[in-house]
């Protein structure tokens, strides 16, 4: 077949001060789509893939196996045992990075120019022959279930089981992705290869390269290399419906400090609304010193080292969730701290000033993002999969700047309420308990 | 797949890297402040960074925690600039900032697009010697350090662990003493505390400015002339001499059972020579040795004989060595037991894999590969000029130089397997490490846990 590549589009949007990054759609001869930019400044490329649905797809009574298949594609391909493959690997001095998050399979490669087809030959064995030995199963496993075990005891990770088993029950968003001791300890060689089978495939793929590499060169590479993908995987899940009312979990765990994790439900990413919510939730409880929450709880009385809150958008179900730790005897006095805050913000809104100076910060940041191959792959292939368009980067700060202080007291008297927000406090806290 | 594990405490992960000489240009003003400009034109953002030559080693004896007190307290103003208002500031020029604290360093960063570098320094240069604090800010701030310690050590017992097995490590030398302070020494560290190291260190003969990013270099140095080149100096700077190591003796072993632990395992670290300006061979071979023995839980001499196959007895393996330090550092190891296994019998088995490859020597295949790897890491280092600039930061307070920076990439290359061995066995001594077990309950020490 002859080769054809296809460039539906180039976008270049301006930085402050002087440079562009063009953003390049390719369509390989095969039909596989992916955004580009060339910098050919640096000898090598990094390839960002992802595919849709992720440990959410794990059969009901498997859960973790979508994980532990993600685990095992690179320990063992084609002619090459786990040894063996790491050897290749590393004699290229190429890094690949497989990870299975509820939402999707990420895959992360970075590679020399010179010697890139090796490299990418390698990485087409782990997506095509993963061999799942037996021992390379066996011993994955064991490091599965010691991080289980581990997050047992994390006061974190109990924190956001306790809330995610109690907010969605039964769904995939309600169990860890990891799974249990005894549902990975269940977990068989077919279910594996199943897993495999069902979650990477050709229907749900999303692709970004950034770095030394031509479109014409990524083309051909992404035929070689995801073209022989099923090309359906398994159906994906249904909506988590909420099932989580305002109040107060406390989990015992033996600590100087409790660590709160709280929130209630969010706002869609393609909301009309969505970034009147953003700049909203930064305002609230952004990272920064200058929000509101760091201002009350950290800096005017020193009850905790940090607070933050961030919108979680995913695929099934929306979130508010914010998080901090303080010690025992303070942590009531937080919690109340964070719900005044929760109540005043959507009662009065935000200042213009607040406003003005979140604005002015959100919209100079967002180029600074831009900064190193790696970083830009990732977040090109998560504009795809919110369904951005490519001259997103160039729009989205137009977007920021056309929000007005009423559209942000509207949103937040829609989205923040403090009666419905649930705290999971995991620790001894003083004067708290579960409630209702 | 790697269990959550708390290695050696070290605020930032540095690799091994080195820009390419044409791209880095030094200069010093006459106050005595050095600076390293690192361009990299991609994008049109930089890092602008100051450096002090202080850390937690230097503090004074029963103000444990107080270098890191200051960090925190530098956010709170000048005669010019509000409490809180720097970090505004940055955020209304849409740039990001915050600072860092280590043993042998205090850091202060701010990342923006490059035409706000004039202001970043100029506010830089102004808390540098006209910090204003008051007593409710230090009270309040104190309050924060406490919780920041309840959060990153006393709620994880593998910190709390890792405290400890520092302190049996260095008898003498300030390395012993962690970071954020001792609980009850930090929560009595008071604004006087705070003000009279600030005075003494704080000051361009005592700084790095390292600015990284879409810049000119003498563009950089005029605004730095203009804006660091009036700050007076400290005269008369002691050298920074810290407390010595005494031979050590006898083997430190210590344990530790809590049952917030999930996962017990093996650490040991030995006391191990750390990059020397002019003379980083040994440190080259000890990076390289950390590597072979357990830099990959698939390839390296501790995860095949221990991770692999029927008898195996691990989990999860690693060996770890950081040679940027101003004083002696540490190599260690730590071995994650698979559940049947005892503690007593993963230290075993991994002193066993230790003798043996002290008997059989480096396999060339790996160390072929090893080398590879470590000269691609370059490559990929260069596609992170804010990580470049931590690597110079980190290695100039830590006592090299830019040419021992830029020559470390050799210097690696240069390592033969037989330095690697005498390397190996110069550090591999028990009679030179602290050992230690964490577990859950004490009966683990013995018994499968």
């Amino acid at each position: 077949m002859m080769m054809r590549l296809v460039f539906a589009a180039l976008v270049a949007f301006a930085l402050p001060a002087q440079a562009e990054i063009p953003i390049q759609a390719v369509k390989s001869p095969g039909g596989i789509t992916a955004w580009l930019v060339e910098d050919h400044g640096i000898p090598f490329t990094a390839l960002e893939i992802r595919v849709r649905g992720g440990t959410s797809l794990d059969p009901v009574d498997q859960r973790g196996v979508v994980n532990l298949m993600t685990a095992l594609i690179e320990e063992g391909a084609g002619d090459l045992d786990a040894q063996g493959f790491a050897n290749a690997r590393d004699a290229l001095a190429a890094q690949f990075r497989f990870e299975a998050g509820m939402d999707g399979i990420g895959i992360s490669a970075q590679f020399l120019t010179e010697n890139r087809d090796e490299a990418m030959d390698l990485l087409l064995l782990a997506l095509t022959e993963p061999r799942f030995d037996p021992d390379a199963v066996e011993r994955v496993r064991g490091q599965v279930l010691a991080n289980i075990r581990s997050n047992m005891k994390d006061p974190d990770t109990i924190a956001a089981r306790q809330f995610n088993r109690m907010a969605f029950g039964a769904h995939p968003y309600g169990s860890s992705g990891d799974g249990t001791e005894e549902s990975v300890a269940g977990l068989s060689r077919a279910d594996i290869l199943a897993a495999f089978k069902g979650t990477l495939s050709r229907d749900r793929l999303y692709v970004a390269a950034t770095g030394d590499i031509t479109a014409q060169e990524l083309g051909l590479l992404l035929d070689k290399l995801l073209g022989n993908l099923p090309a359906k995987g398994l159906p994906a899940p249904k909506r988590a419906d909420w099932a989580l009312n305002g109040g107060v979990t406390v989990v015992d765990f033996p600590s100087p400090q409790s660590l709160v994790y709280f929130g209630h439900q969010g706002i869609k990413r393609d909301d009309p609304d969505f970034f009147a919510a953003f700049i909203l939730n930064e305002i609230l409880g952004g990272g920064r010193f200058s929000a509101r929450l760091m201002t009350e709880v950290r800096d005017k009385r020193g009850l905790t080292y940090g607070i933050g809150t961030y919108l979680a958008p995913q695929d099934y179900a929306e979130m508010v969730l914010g998080q901090f730790s303080s010690a025992n005897g303070t942590t009531a006095e937080a919690i109340a701290i964070v719900k005044a805050e929760w109540a005043r913000i959507a009662s009065e809104g935000v200042t213009e000033a607040e406003l003005a100076a979140t604005k002015t910060y959100l919209t100079g940041s967002y180029p600074l993002r831009f900064d190193g191959n790696a970083r830009i792959a990732r977040i090109l292939v998560g504009m795809q999969t919110e369904g951005l368009p490519i001259d997103y980067a160039q729009s989205r700060n137009a977007l920021i700047e056309a929000v007005t202080s009423s559209d942000v007291a509207r949103v937040a008297k829609r989205l923040l309420n403090p009666d419905a927000l649930h705290f999971v406090v995991v620790g001894q806290p003083e004067g708290l308990q579960t409630n209702p | 797949m790697l269990p959550k594990l708390v290695l050696p405490l070290l605020l930032g992960v540095l690799t091994s890297t080195a820009a390419l000489a044409d791209k880095v240009t030094t200069f010093t003003l006459e106050n005595g402040l050095e600076a390293v400009v690192i361009e990299d034109h991609r994008a049109p953002v930089v890092t602008h960074m100051l450096w002090y030559r202080i850390g937690a080693a230097d503090e004074p004896l029963g103000k444990s925690g107080i270098a890191h007190f200051l960090e925190h307290l530098m956010f709170k103003g000048t005669k010019t600039v509000a409490p809180g208002e720097f970090s505004a500031v940055v955020d209304a020029q849409g740039g990001d900032d915050n600072a860092f604290t280590s043993y042998d360093y205090t850091g202060y960063f701010q990342r923006v697009a490059v035409d706000r570098l004039d202001l970043m320094m100029k506010m830089e240069a102004d808390r540098m010697r006209g910090l204003i604090l008051s007593d409710a800010h230090v009270e309040t701030e104190r309050a924060v350090i406490i919780e920041e310690r309840a959060q990153r050590t006393d709620s994880d017992p593998g910190a709390l662990f890792g405290e400890q097995r520092r302190a049996a490590q260095y008898l003498n030398h300030p390395y012993g003493i962690p970071i954020i302070g001792w609980k009850h020494e930090a929560e009595a560290l008071t604004r006087e505390d705070a003000l009279s190291f600030y005075r003494t260190f704080y000051a361009p003969n005592n700084a790095i400015l390292i600015v990284a990013g879409d810049v000119d270099p003498d563009e950089v140095k005029a605004m730095a002339e203009a804006h660091y080149g009036p700050v007076a100096p400290t005269p008369d700077l002691a050298p920074r001499l810290r407390p010595t190591e005494p031979p050590q003796l006898s083997e430190r072993r210590l344990t530790m059972a809590d049952p917030r632990v999930a996962q017990p395992y093996v650490i040991r670290t030995y006391l191990a020579p750390e990059r020397d300006s002019g003379a980083q061979q040994k440190a080259a071979a000890l990076t390289v040795l950390a590597e072979l023995l357990g830099g990959s839980s698939t390839t390296s001499v501790m995860a095949r004989a221990l991770q692999f196959g029927d008898a195996a007895t691990a989990v999860y393996t690693s060996a770890f060595y950081d040679g940027v330090s101003l004083d002696v550092t540490n190599f260690g190891f730590v071995a994650v037991p698979m559940p049947d296994v005892s503690l007593a019998e993963m230290e075993a088995a991994v002193d066993a894999v230790i003798a043996k490859f002290l008997t059989d020597g480096v396999d060339q295949e790996a160390f072929d590969r090893i080398k590879r790897q470590l000269r691609a890491d370059e490559i990929y280092a260069r596609d992170n000029v804010a990580g470049l600039a931590r690597t110079y930061g980190a290695a100039l307070t830590g006592g090299l130089t830019v040419v021992d920076v830029q020559a470390w990439p050799d210097v690696l290359q240069a390592v033969t397997p037989e330095e690697v061995m005498v390397a190996a066995r110069e550090v591999l001594n028990r009679k030179n490490a602290v050992t230690g077990w964490l577990m859950k309950e004490e009966t683990d020490a013995e018994a499968g846990q």
